[in-house]
């Protein structure tokens, strides 16, 4: 019995790790640049399909591939935000808005870049096995590849979290999070914040499709499910607040883990049942103010 | 008899009191004025009054029966109107229809069609705007802007009307027929709950005033008393 | 309400341009191929989502991503009780469980800021998909269904008949008072409430409304395919299409959805067997490049260069307003 629930709580953390990764970096996207990006998932795509296309190509190592789709994702998201949303938040004549206008451009962008996979990849569905041995792990067997997965979420996480809250680009962010138009007038340079911001949003979500890819199918169309993900973490930790999202993610991930070993194809069903009750009854999410 | 009562009102926003404990009462038929520096609390305590913000603790009650808690359109229906600080005109809406959104929706008994338009016309004559119905909310001055909220208003048919800075930005003579408006709506039997700065406005024609600092109510009575008020005065003229 | 505009000529001839069309639709069938009268029903298609996504979301200013999970409930209502109920009662039956749907979402999710609401909305149709996944799964046993067959010509008029009672509906709710308190709710919904509308209410009304007549047209186009399962019947792209439909056209006038739907319906229905990937590509793009540089959408495009013309046609210069 104790067992089985170590087996639970250890294979929630592990796709915890990944949710965490991916609700960062939508937190920071939504939380600091103000863009609902629905297209996040289609960054988390775009890492997934590349690091299986370096594989079969070159022969890449998933690990070292986290080196290349990461600044690769990160610079396609800056240029996005630099070009689409800035031009966006200057022509939108108030901040309720451009939230929703930049909602809808994240819908057009989810729809270009996923077409442009389709169009390139196909809609088939691929994976590759990359360390599918087992591990023994305090008596109970795991995959390698998912325990290396939630190793790099950790660390990418915590690696982030100490950029944030230590940095001088950390605080310039924060700063430019809780008011924009005073950290603009403290000589924080807004705009290349903002789009650095939602550049590291896309560049976690870059890595997390790495990660993604070693241990699940991929797919041109895997994005969507990965947004929801996401987003429901994000509401779950509380929007905009950063550290909610990290152990969001984990939260989510055990609550997955739990009614997958109920029943398997509720867990999905249980994400959406426990965003309709945040939204019922704590909106903020339960570290939100 | 009182027409509403508030007892201990209290409202946080984050750990900062707007409002702490204010209890305050006004008479059927009174004018009474509502003064205090900027962030006294003045707007936000009619904002509890009118539902658009749940209150932390306390209770305020309109002709003995308990509002807080209360969503906007129900106290609206109940007798209660207002008029808001930054003027919330339908602006894309002629003048006639802002009027009979209030006399379609607001008043206490639901109204045919017909009633309802007349009611709204009279709102607009009342306020000296039947002329321009027909011309969108967004094209009119701002004094007119404001006649139209306080015909709004009316036209939902209230015992009491809160008005939120009524003169602001008008000149002496909108003023002097701001004023003269309010006392005319007193005479007609509206009680008139009114947030104002111009001190000739409120001394002119209140019959009672009460002062908020620092969301406390520091003191209440007669113009002519407040005007002697030594705690009134130190907190307009000092630091 | 100023009631005389309806007698004057500004109403006459789009009146009268309407019944002409209705005439020539109603009567097409006679005199056009049958592959012809499936397009024309798949674009009357399109249109029903696009004024129906229109009606909710222009007015109160709530962005609906829930058009997809209206739409294939709808196409699964008719999965279901296809070969047990007349074709009518089934195309109701979608309509209604849409509605019902609908208000339950919109009870919950209508009172809460409108981001939390696109977001929920824009989740819908995922959930609905894994919660039929499931149930087909566990419960039945199956995994999708085979649809009922009908005629051509049959689809094509309950899809007219469907568009001609929402553009009425439309109409007149617009004119209504319910159509009052949902302009004073879209123009400023603090003063509504305190108006005495019931805000919530009619928001959640509105909203079901709306999703009765996608559900209601998904129901008779499911005809069309002849095996549903919960992926093919809840795609996003018909959240998407609708929206960029109804931007592109235009939301301020009556008839801006309309344009809009027709040209990317039959772009669509064109492209969609040649250029799958290509042609959602581009309207990818085009929705992007729409709320970039056209905010009021191809009709508002057009007045706004027919008001510099004539301007420019009087005086040549800036007139005085």
């Amino acid at each position: 019995m104790i067992v089985r629930i170590f087996d639970i709580i250890i294979a929630g953390l592990l796709t915890g790790g990944i949710y965490s990764l991916i609700a960062m970096g939508f937190s920071l996207q939504y939380g600091v640049a103000k863009v609902v990006n629905i297209a996040h998932g289609e960054f988390i795509m775009l890492g997934a399909l590349l690091t299986w296309a370096m594989l079969t190509a070159f022969g890449i190592n998933p690990l070292v591939s986290l080196a290349i789709c990461g600044p690769f994702t990160f610079i396609i998201g800056f240029l996005i935000y630099r070009t689409l949303f800035t031009k966006l938040r200057t022509s939108s004549p108030s901040p309720a808005v451009f939230e929703g206008n930049s909602m809808l451009a994240a819908f057009g962008l989810m729809f270009v870049i996923q077409n442009i996979a389709l169009i390139i990849w196909g809609a088939g569905m691929r994976g590759y096995s990359y360390l599918n041995v087992g591990v023994n792990f305090l008596g109970t067997v795991f995959a390698a590849n998912r325990l290396v997965a939630l190793v790099a979420a950790l660390v990418i996480g915590v690696v982030f979290y100490v950029i944030i809250m230590r940095t001088r680009l950390g605080k310039a962010i924060r700063a430019a999070a809780e008011d924009p138009a005073t950290a603009g007038l403290m000589g924080v340079n807004i705009n290349r914040v903002l789009a650095l911001c939602f550049g590291f949003g896309a560049l976690l979500a870059g890595l997390a499709g790495v990660l993604v890819s070693m241990c699940y199918p991929i797919y041109a169309t895997m994005g969507l499910e990965y947004t929801l993900i996401a987003i429901i973490v994000v509401v779950l930790g509380g929007l905009g607040n950063i550290p909610g999202s990290f152990i969001g993610g984990f939260i989510l991930g055990l609550i997955g883990s739990i009614v997958s070993s109920w029943q398997p194809s509720l867990s999905i069903v249980s994400y959406y049942v426990l965003f309709m009750l945040l939204l019922i009854v704590k909106p903020t999410g339960i570290f939100g103010k | 008899m009182r027409i509403l009562e508030g007892e201990k009102v209290t409202k946080y926003f984050g750990g900062l009191a707007a409002l702490s404990n204010v209890t305050f009462h006004i008479g059927k038929g009174e004018i009474v004025g509502l003064i205090g520096p900027n962030g006294a609390g003045k707007t936000t305590l009619f904002n509890l009054i009118s539902g658009a913000l749940p209150t932390k603790s306390g209770t305020i009650k309109f002709k003995d029966e308990k509002i807080t808690g209360l969503k906007p359109h129900q106290i609206c229906r109940l007798g209660v109107a207002r008029t808001f600080q930054t003027v919330k005109i339908f602006a894309n809406m002629p003048v006639l229809d802002n009027a009979l959104v209030g006399s379609f929706f607001g008043t206490p008994t639901s109204m045919s069609s017909a009633d309802a338009a007349r009611e709204a016309i009279e709102s607009l004559e009342l306020v000296g705007l039947s002329a321009a119905r027909a011309i969108p909310a967004r094209d009119l001055t701002l004094a007119n802007q404001k006649r139209l909220e306080v015909a709004r208003a009316l036209a939902t048919k209230p015992e009491l009307l809160l008005l939120d800075e009524l003169m602001a930005g008008l000149n002496q003579t909108e003023m002097a027929e701001a004023m003269e408006l309010v006392t005319e709506l007193r005479d007609k039997g509206i009680t008139i709950f009114m947030i104002e700065h111009v001190m000739k406005a409120i001394m002119g024609t209140c019959d009672r005033i009460m002062v908020l600092h620092h969301g406390e109510k520091i003191a209440e009575g007669t113009p002519r008393e407040i005007a002697k008020n030594k705690t009134v005065v130190d907190v307009y003229l000092g630091a | 309400m100023d009631m005389t505009a309806f007698a004057s000529k500004r109403f006459l001839v789009p009146g009268l341009v309407s019944l002409i069309l209705l005439v020539l639709l109603a009567t097409s069938p006679l005199y056009i191929s049958s592959y012809n009268v499936i397009l024309l029903a798949a674009i009357l298609m399109y249109i029903v989502l696009t004024v129906s996504w229109a009606f909710f979301s222009g007015p109160t200013g709530y962005l609906s991503l829930a058009t997809a999970a209206f739409f294939g409930v709808g196409l699964y209502t008719t999965a279901v009780l296809g070969k047990a109920l007349p074709l009518l009662a089934v195309v109701a039956a979608g309509g209604l469980v849409s509605f019902v749907l609908a208000f339950i979402v919109g009870a919950i999710t209508l009172r809460l800021r409108g981001i939390y609401f696109a977001i929920f909305t824009f989740g819908l149709v995922e959930l609905i998909k894994h919660a039929l996944l499931f149930w087909e799964i566990t419960v039945t046993g199956t995994r999708g269904r085979f649809v009922v067959l009908v005629g051509n010509n049959t689809i094509y008029y309950v899809v007219l008949g469907i568009l001609v009672l929402l553009l009425l509906t439309v109409y007149f709710v617009r004119r209504s008072k319910f159509g009052l308190a949902m302009q004073s709710i879209g123009d400023n919904e603090d003063a509504a409430a305190h108006m005495g509308v019931n805000v919530t209410l009619v928001k959640v009304i509105t909203f079901a409304v709306s999703a009765f007549f996608i559900g209601a047209v998904g129901a008779i186009m499911a005809t069309r395919w002849t095996y549903i399962d919960p992926y093919v019947a809840f795609n996003p792209l018909f959240s998407f299409l609708p929206v960029l439909m109804a931007i592109f056209g235009g939301l301020g006038q009556f008839y801006g959805p309309i344009i809009g739907a027709a040209i990317f319906a039959y772009l669509e229905e064109l492209l969609l067997t040649k250029f799958p990937y290509y042609y959602m590509l581009i309207f990818g793009i085009v929705l992007v490049v729409v709320i970039l540089y056209l905010p009021d959408g191809l009709i508002g495009l057009i007045q706004r260069a027919r008001q510099r013309w004539q301007k420019g046609g009087l005086t040549g210069k800036h007139a005085n307003t």
